[in-house]
């Protein structure tokens, strides 16, 4: 008896409260849904941000209407003036790159994900898990302040380079509070990070089903594995970096502030900081950022391919030792972002072969997704569209990394639209592609409901062919010279790229007005959406054997037993051509 | 050809368990999960112990500067350093009869209790310490901002203190615990919350070493 109230005491039962049950949840499910949608505010409102960018770009002189209840200094009149695309740029990239990349398909997918497909009620530490959450929401709100503030959203980009950044307001618009809020964002997006990478990695070590070794896991898990473990070292070296910036900014240390800066008219009172050593440890934690946000997608796209080919992959092994590889040269290659910066030029070679190493297992992995198409009766959904179209966007846009990884080129691309269509296409656009194959794969598990294909697969053909539209002459303006960063291109040796610049940001227009389509499917589809079967896509992994949406504590207080690969495909199975992890069946093969 | 499967398959599905309350509540709850503290607190201790390593490394960068002078250490830095060794030490004291008190030796339990207890007071001894060694630093008009050497001293005793502040809430959770109800407690609380411990030690032995040489 007395253990019988031990044992009671153990377990949790379901939270009866609104406030419990939505807000502050404790279950990875609803935690996953939290970041998912902040995701969704975020990659709105970066998106809303680079339509206000592009329209300006191609007329510069053009109003915008209501753009000045949001600014007045920033859009006199409507009209953007250069610090305040410069403050849009700023907020796009740090929208887009923390709050959209890294939280959907890293923290969004893998929370809802990961405890399922290894066979787990929950992440190891539920708590650090409703805090992670919490904290990111916190960031988001921090940054977002910086819009509506006197001094306006900061000006010195994603990458916050100092001393630009470390100055102060004496430096322009933006860099007093906007600036510090931005700093303190960022410092708590990584301890949210910290807190969910630590989740990631004790619940995929610790937390797994009987039977379900490390190579059974589905390729997808073992993305967000690497992935916490990249981005728990990645986040714990930027928290440290914003730590000294916010100390430059707010105590008058020198870290990254040099002596004798004169800015408007006033001597700054620093002295012998290195505005190198914020670019060191920016991009030693910036490159792995790239692949925390590229890797989730990899391992959704491999898991979506594979289930809609209906036949295992040429090697799911080769597959996650390539990602393994990916990670571990991921921390060799930041001074590749730094060929220009005056760093010493013999380390710009160090930098760049194992930039050129990294090309061998990216490309390892493309020949595997396309070799394995070969013979394939490959299912067109929603889902395995996106996914072709995630390939795509990867051979593109990885392409014009092979040149930009040689010193000598990149010193002639730098800081041009060239470099800017290359990181939007490889790990932006693909990224993003990425989510939104899964959203259209998991929408049926998450919510219980069917999306609808006709507009999902309207949805793909308008922003595959609009990325095109917009990405791919981003190099040709690059190689023309036409340099990043600029408000406007009436200079005489960029005008004649200007109709270029019109025709992208109408492509852009459209593509994003296509993006509503998502957004109506979601939504529509959340409340009207066909009732979703527990298997829609006859999937093998865990998290197809449980009802859609899924109970609480997932496998309804049964703990599931593992009896194969992940990936069984292409059989004679009890079910039809596949057998599920879980099925206690013999598998014979011809 | 076929293959065999790992684990072996059952012969038959396993019976269902019987009805009752009990069954009603594990369909519904979620169950204790399994330890995972000990592979947390080793993950938490590498993400630690990278951070530390970048301000290292910003350390290394930043005395390439021309302006980089020399501080004299303030010597109740060698006591603090003795009282969270020792610390360390009566932890280990505690750690040594955890198990008997946890399985319902009374006395062991006592002895356990106390042991954590002095340690508490030892780290709060630290951290009173280092506060006390900020004292003396400002005293001689070394502030936060007054030269490189300052400015990291500062950063760095100052990030290990929040740390160590971070376990001595573990140990306040740890006595919470023993002196609650102990059904729920469990031994791997403690083995983390001692290797963070022993863990704080280490690292305040590594950056006593980069202040006295590099500072």
């Amino acid at each position: 008896m007395a253990e019988a109230s031990v044992q009671q005491a153990h377990v949790h039962a379901p939270p009866e409260s609104f406030i419990r049950k939505n807000v502050f949840s404790l279950d990875h499910k609803t935690i996953g849904k939290q970041y998912y949608g902040l995701a969704l505010v975020a990659v709105f409102t970066g998106m809303a941000l680079s339509w206000l960018m592009r329209f300006h770009l191609a007329w510069p002189n053009a109003k915008i209407a209501g753009l000045e209840l949001l600014s007045k200094a920033g859009a006199p009149g409507g009209v953007i003036t250069p610090e305040y695309y410069l403050s849009l740029l700023t907020m796009h990239g740090t929208l887009m790159v923390f709050f959209v990349l890294t939280n959907a398909p890293f923290a969004g997918f893998g929370n809802y994900f990961l405890p399922i497909q290894i066979g787990a009620e929950d992440m190891a530490f539920p708590r650090f898990n409703m805090m992670s959450f919490w904290v990111t929401f916190v960031a988001f709100l921090v940054l977002f302040t910086a819009f509506f503030i006197p001094d306006g959203p900061p000006t010195s980009g994603w990458t916050a380079y100092a001393p630009l950044s470390a100055v102060g307001s004496d430096a322009g618009p933006g860099l007093g509070w906007g600036q510090n809020l931005w700093a303190i964002s960022i410092s708590l997006f990584c301890i949210g990070q910290l807190l969910g990478s630590l989740n990631f990695i004790s619940t995929t070590l610790d937390l797994r089903a009987k039977g379900m070794t490390l190579m059974r896991m589905p390729i997808c898990t073992w993305a967000w594995f690497i992935t916490s473990c990249i981005g728990l070292l990645a986040f714990a070296v930027l928290l440290p970096a914003c730590l000294l910036l916010i100390l430059d900014r707010m105590a008058g240390t020198s870290f990254f502030i040099p002596a004798g800066l004169v800015l408007s008219d006033r001597l700054q009172n620093h002295a012998g900081g290195s505005p190198l050593l914020w670019q060191h440890l920016f991009w030693f934690f910036g490159h792995p950022e790239v692949y925390i946000a590229i890797l989730p997608a990899m391992g959704i796209v491999s898991h979506v391919l594979i289930t809609s080919m209906r036949k295992p992959l040429l090697s799911a092994k080769v597959i996650i030792y390539s990602m393994m590889s990916i990670g571990f040269l991921s921390w060799m290659v930041w001074g590749h972002h730094m060929f220009v910066s005056g760093m010493n030029p013999f380390s710009s070679l160090l930098f760049s072969f194992p930039t050129l190493t990294i090309t061998i297992p990216a490309t390892i992995m493309t020949l595997i997704w396309l070799g394995s198409l070969y013979g394939a009766n490959l299912q067109i959904t929603s889902a395995s569209l996106f996914a072709l179209g995630f390939v795509s966007m990867f051979v593109s846009g990885g392409v014009s990394g092979f040149f930009l990884a040689q010193p000598s080129i990149d010193i002639y691309l730098h800081a041009t639209y060239f470099v800017v269509g290359h990181f939007h296409m490889v790990m932006g656009v693909a990224a993003i592609f990425g989510i939104l194959s899964g959203t259209y794969f998991w929408f049926p598990k998450m919510s219980g409901r069917m999306m609808n294909e006709t507009l999902g697969k309207l949805h793909f053909w308008i922003t595959f062919v609009g990325t095109y539209c917009i990405f791919m002459p981003f190099h040709y303006l690059g190689m023309a010279g036409n340099v990043r960063r600029y408000s406007s291109f009436v200079d005489d040796f960029m005008a004649p790229l200007l109709p270029l610049h019109k025709f992208i940001t109408i492509a852009a227009l459209i593509t994003g007005a296509g993006q509503f389509i998502f957004l109506y499917n979601l939504i529509h589809s959340r409340f009207r959406g066909k009732p979703a079967p527990q298997n829609p896509w006859n999937g093998t992994s865990l998290e197809w054997s449980i009802p859609s949406p899924p109970p609480w504590n997932n496998f309804g207080g049964k703990h599931p037993v593992v009896y194969h690969d992940s990936y069984q495909y292409g059989l004679k199975g009890s079910k039809g051509d596949y057998v599920m992890q879980d099925s206690p069946e013999q598998i014979v093969t011809e | 050809m076929s293959t065999t499967t790992f684990p072996p398959a059952p012969a038959q599905a396993p019976p269902l368990p019987p009805e009752g309350n009990a069954i009603r509540v594990s369909v519904m709850a979620k169950s204790r999960p399994p330890d995972a503290s000990r592979s947390g607190i080793w993950v938490a201790i590498f993400a630690i112990t990278m951070s530390f390593a970048a301000f290292t490394s910003a350390l290394f960068v930043r005395q390439g500067s021309g302006d980089w002078t020399h501080l004299v250490v303030p010597p109740l830095l060698y006591v603090n350093t003795a009282v969270l060794l020792m610390s360390s030490f009566t932890l280990e004291m505690s750690h040594r009869v955890i198990a008997r008190g946890l399985a319902g030796e009374a006395s062991a339990l006592r002895s356990s209790l106390r042991w954590v207890f002095v340690t508490l007071a030892l780290g709060l001894t630290f951290v009173a310490g280092q506060y006390l060694a900020w004292r003396k630093l400002a005293a001689q008009g070394l502030y936060l901002a007054t030269n490189p050497n300052s400015s990291f001293f500062y950063v760095f005793t100052g990030m290990h203190a929040l740390h160590v502040l971070g376990g001595i809430t573990a140990l306040v959770y740890v006595i919470r615990r023993l002196t609650g109800s102990r059904d729920v407690f469990r031994r791997s609380t403690f083995d983390s919350t001692a290797i963070y411990w022993h863990f704080m030690g280490g690292l305040w032995l590594y950056l006593l070493f980069v202040i006295r040489m590099r500072l």
